[in-house]
């Protein structure tokens, strides 16, 4: 019992002060983790994030769950997450409540409008990044040409196509991409063997 | 200019609302529920990468397919949960749910969007060593990166576009600073929103002072 509740108070800080997204999470987690409490080594910890970075979902969601299963089974995971996810739930739900209230005021839509810009920006700073760690299989510093990934690019190309052209889903585009590109990848092995 | 920015605000502030009552018109309030703990349910079991993907997807789930929210109603709440702590896909979850159906709605958002990774990674946990160094999964997550580059892409056209429509010189220099910003030099989004949020209220000041003089 007092492993679960040490469990719930380190996941609740970690939900509480990571803000700014799943990265800014991780150095928290393994705070509590590895430093604090002691309750994982750190190479329990590197491939903890291995496995999160590997799986959908949230960063921090899917390292509460592996931890806590790993800690304290199945209840420990659903004591972890909850953890986690308490103090954001609170927080904006607060939020949308105050935003839903005065977001029609005419000063409001004025500072909201300045955000959207940055909001657009801040995306497609995302996308940049996974599209040149797609073709170059590094970040921006470390771009080479000889790195560059053919398979890849055609790839991203027709997936870009096919969503502008035929607004086709972008579920069935994420998955579609990792199917076809696959196979392409395994033809290929076997063509050069 | 005053009253331009009124009418825009205005116009801004009816449009979601025709365009979300198109979208559940009819419906039952257990239906809502039911379609938001769905669509959440894939959009999280899909969501490979970081939180802003989820984003594009929910921008296109929500406001191009269901025509639940305004496209500015979906960059607020963007904006909103990046300034907020926690995992973003959730703090979105709980924004949207209470949008569509009150805080039972959050509730029912977070729920579908947490469940996926739980059992996903439930599952994993227990043989995570051969699933870490399985050839084939490594090479389907490398490849998917190039799907999810072509999604974003895609949604941040649509949205730059809008951005450029605007004919505001101050908001397209805004937006390619904060990408420079952002990608280039690493600068943190939430100091980047907490700029934008000061230019915001110095750019209201500036329109209020205008109106006084006028």
């Amino acid at each position: 019992m007092d492993k679960l509740l040490q469990l719930f108070l380190s996941f609740f800080q970690v939900g509480l002060f990571s803000v700014g997204g799943g990265y800014a999470a991780i150095p928290l987690i393994q705070d509590q983790i590895v430093n604090v409490t002691g309750m994982m080594t750190l190479e329990e910890f590197t491939d903890l994030i291995t496995i999160a970075e590997m799986t959908p979902g949230p960063i921090s969601i899917n390292s509460s769950t592996f931890v806590g299963t790993r800690l304290a089974g199945p209840f420990g995971a659903i004591v972890c997450t909850l953890g986690c996810i308490l103090a954001p739930f609170i927080i904006c739900l607060v939020m949308a409540y105050f935003y839903y209230k005065y977001r029609n005021f005419s000063g409001v839509q004025n500072v909201l409008g300045a955000l959207r810009p940055a909001t657009v920006a801040l995306i497609g700073s995302a996308g940049a990044s996974i599209l040149v760690l797609a073709l170059f299989q590094s970040k921006w510093a470390g771009i080479q040409l000889a790195n560059f990934q053919w398979i890849e690019f055609v790839l991203f190309g027709v997936c870009l196509f096919l969503l502008r052209k035929y607004k086709i889903s972008a579920i069935a585009t994420i998955l579609g991409s990792g199917a076809v590109g696959t196979v392409v990848y395994l033809l290929k092995d076997m063509v050069l063997r | 200019m005053e009253e331009e920015i009124r009418l825009a605000g205005a116009a801004q502030g009816e449009e979601p609302a025709q365009a979300a009552k198109a979208g559940y018109a009819g419906k039952s309030k257990r239906e809502m529920l039911w379609t938001l703990f769905k669509s959440m349910f894939v959009l999280s079991a899909c969501t490979f990468g970081g939180g802003f993907v989820i984003v594009s997807l929910m921008k296109k789930k929500y406001v191009d397919q269901l025509g639940w929210l305004g496209e500015d109603e979906m960059l607020d709440v963007t904006a909103i949960t990046q300034s907020c702590p926690g995992p973003l896909p959730v703090n979105a979850s709980v924004i949207l749910g209470y949008r569509m159906c009150g805080i039972l709605g959050s509730f029912v958002a977070v729920l579908g969007s947490i469940l996926p990774p739980m059992i996903i990674l439930s599952i994993i946990s227990v043989f995570y060593n051969e699933f870490r160094t399985n050839h084939y999964i490594a090479i389907a997550l490398k490849v998917m990166r190039a799907g999810v580059a072509a999604v974003i892409c895609d949604v941040v056209i649509n949205l730059a576009k809008n951005v450029c429509k605007t004919r505001r010189v101050l908001y397209i220099a805004m937006m390619v600073v904060a990408f420079v910003c952002a990608y280039f030099l690493n600068v943190s989004a939430m100091l980047i929103i907490l700029v934008c949020l000061g230019i915001g209220l110095c750019d209201l000041c500036v329109n209020l002072w205008k109106k006084k003089e006028a």
